[in-house]
């Protein structure tokens, strides 16, 4: 099987003698050879998110010589992103990422083309971005841009090389529903929000997205070369801490809302409202629910300066606090707050902080849950303070 | 005795605990021993009594839904796991 279609017209496709030498080793592999390498410069990838995983994709795919490589990504590079983000260098701090991996590509591989989509996928531009190619590749990190890829490429009709990681922690697979189950098969519903943290309020291992991208770009190539035997049906699960890798089987559901027989979901939704979070940090998503009031680490200054009877809970974990803490504040983890209730009292104000304020506002929404109304988050989390209070701390 | 394995955004909910021991004749039995052991659990695997549509249960390589789901026999020997969703990138 191949995805960019059994047929490939080989007056249509040369390879110089320049592209010859450089992809010498793969021409003399059986499974390979000149054709799959004509195959390969003949096809076109969508790599979605140019971080963690997009990193070894873009890299390996151009090495390898597929020869159109789109890109999207709408961010620019941090210094956080460098433990993992190989595409990108120190020098590139500050740049749109598309730009820096763009320029990375051209120097592996002058003889690919490249495009570059600098915004956020969303409901209204995911299809025409992603009908323009032949291999769709996952690298994105949120729930609700995941299952936009999926359902357009359910839609479309294309294969989804998938892949994502959390902490040591991985999973790769090729969600192709005119051959196999697709994510919606597997995940019907995406889990509540503040169950799974992203790897900006829960790390991750900088290696681990190396090795999943990799395996990504190798399923890449063997459905555009046809070699091997894809992903497909199969959900790969590596565990970097024990050193495993399992294989589950995948089966298409009967009853699956966008790829069964008798499918509920033929147009592309609001997936923000569908998983009940944000898609990235651009977005205006407001979540539903109680309201969550926000206090400006300033305001949190002053009425400490103040002698204002204010008691502020870190909801942490114990290596963050490590890291930065502020004076003064009650120390409990977010999973372990509703175990500790007779710590937080009721008759004074709780300012909950966290990282950045994101797991502040769920450990809130909890608190309300147990009938706690004198609740601020601290907008920005201990980072905002470590900015704009006392640099004497980190930001991390 | 079987066991399941953890996943990681689930073990803050059992100690840190990334396989643990359960009795039970059925998937079901198993599950429920899970959470009596890990009450904590309980709330991210059921919801009025129902497993939550993003719990996914493997019997070995086998995905519950398309065995005989909760009522799937559990040997003594048998490895269950929770699949999470997860979405880094």
């Amino acid at each position: 099987m191949t995805a960019t279609g059994e047929q490939l017209d080989q007056t249509q496709v040369q390879l110089s003698h320049d592209e010859i030498r450089r992809y010498s080793r793969h021409l003399i592999l059986p499974e390979i050879g000149l054709e799959g390498q004509k195959r390969l410069k003949a096809a076109s990838v969508l790599l979605i998110g140019a971080g963690g995983l997009g990193s070894p994709l873009g890299v390996y795919l151009a090495a390898a010589g597929v020869g159109r490589i789109g890109l999207v990504d709408y961010d620019v590079v941090d210094e956080s992103n460098l433990q993992r983000q190989i595409i990108h260098g120190t020098k590139d701090v500050g740049r749109p990422k598309l730009d820096s991996a763009a320029d990375r590509i051209a120097d592996i591989n002058p003889f690919i083309q490249i495009d570059k989509y600098h915004e956020p996928l969303n409901s209204e531009n995911a299809l025409s971005i992603l009908g323009d190619y032949d291999v769709i590749i996952d690298g994105t990190d949120n729930f609700p841009t995941r299952y936009l890829v999926n359902d357009a490429c359910v839609i479309l009709g294309k294969p989804n090389v998938y892949g994502s990681i959390f902490r040591f922690e991985g999973q790769v697979s090729v969600f192709y529903a005119k051959e196999g189950p697709c994510y919606r098969c597997l995940f019907p519903a995406p889990p509540p929000p503040g169950l799974v943290p992203s790897c900006a309020d829960g790390g991750v291992l900088g290696v681990l997205p190396g090795t999943i991208g990799t395996l990504q770009a190798t399923e890449a190539i063997k459905l555009i070369t046809g070699a091997g035997e894809p992903l497909i049906g199969r959900l790969l699960l590596y565990d970097a801490a024990a050193m495993t890798f399992d294989t589950i089987t995948l089966r298409k559901n009967p009853a699956c809302p966008v790829c069964g027989p008798q499918p509920t979901i033929t147009a592309l939704i609001d997936y923000e409202e569908f998983c009940g979070v944000p898609a990235h940090d651009h977005s205006t998503y407001q979540e539903g629910g109680a309201l969550v009031r926000a206090i400006t680490v300033e305001e949190v200054k002053a009425r400490l300066d103040a002698g204002d009877g204010l008691l502020i809970l870190d909801v942490r974990e114990p290596v963050e606090w490590q890291i930065s803490t502020i004076e003064g504040t009650l120390r409990i983890p977010k999973a372990e707050v509703v175990n500790h209730l007779e710590q937080l009292p009721r008759d004074c104000d709780i300012v909950v902080c966290c990282k950045t304020g994101v797991r502040s506002a769920d450990v809130i929404r909890q608190l309300q849950g147990q009938g706690y109304a004198r609740l601020y988050n601290m907008a920005g989390g201990i980072n905002a303070w470590a900015r704009r209070i006392d640099p004497s701390l980190p930001v991390y | 005795m079987a066991s399941i394995k953890i996943p990681t955004p689930l073990r803050q909910y059992t100690g840190g605990q990334a396989e643990v021991t359960i009795s039970g004749r059925t998937v079901g039995e198993g599950l429920h021993d899970l959470v009596r052991q890990y009450p904590a659990l309980g709330p991210h695997i059921y919801e009025d009594g129902v497993r939550r549509g993003f719990v996914n249960v493997f019997l070995g390589s086998e995905d519950i839904r398309f065995l005989q789901d909760e009522d799937t026999p559990l040997a003594p020997d048998s490895k269950l796991r929770i699949v999470p969703a997860i979405a880094g990138g």
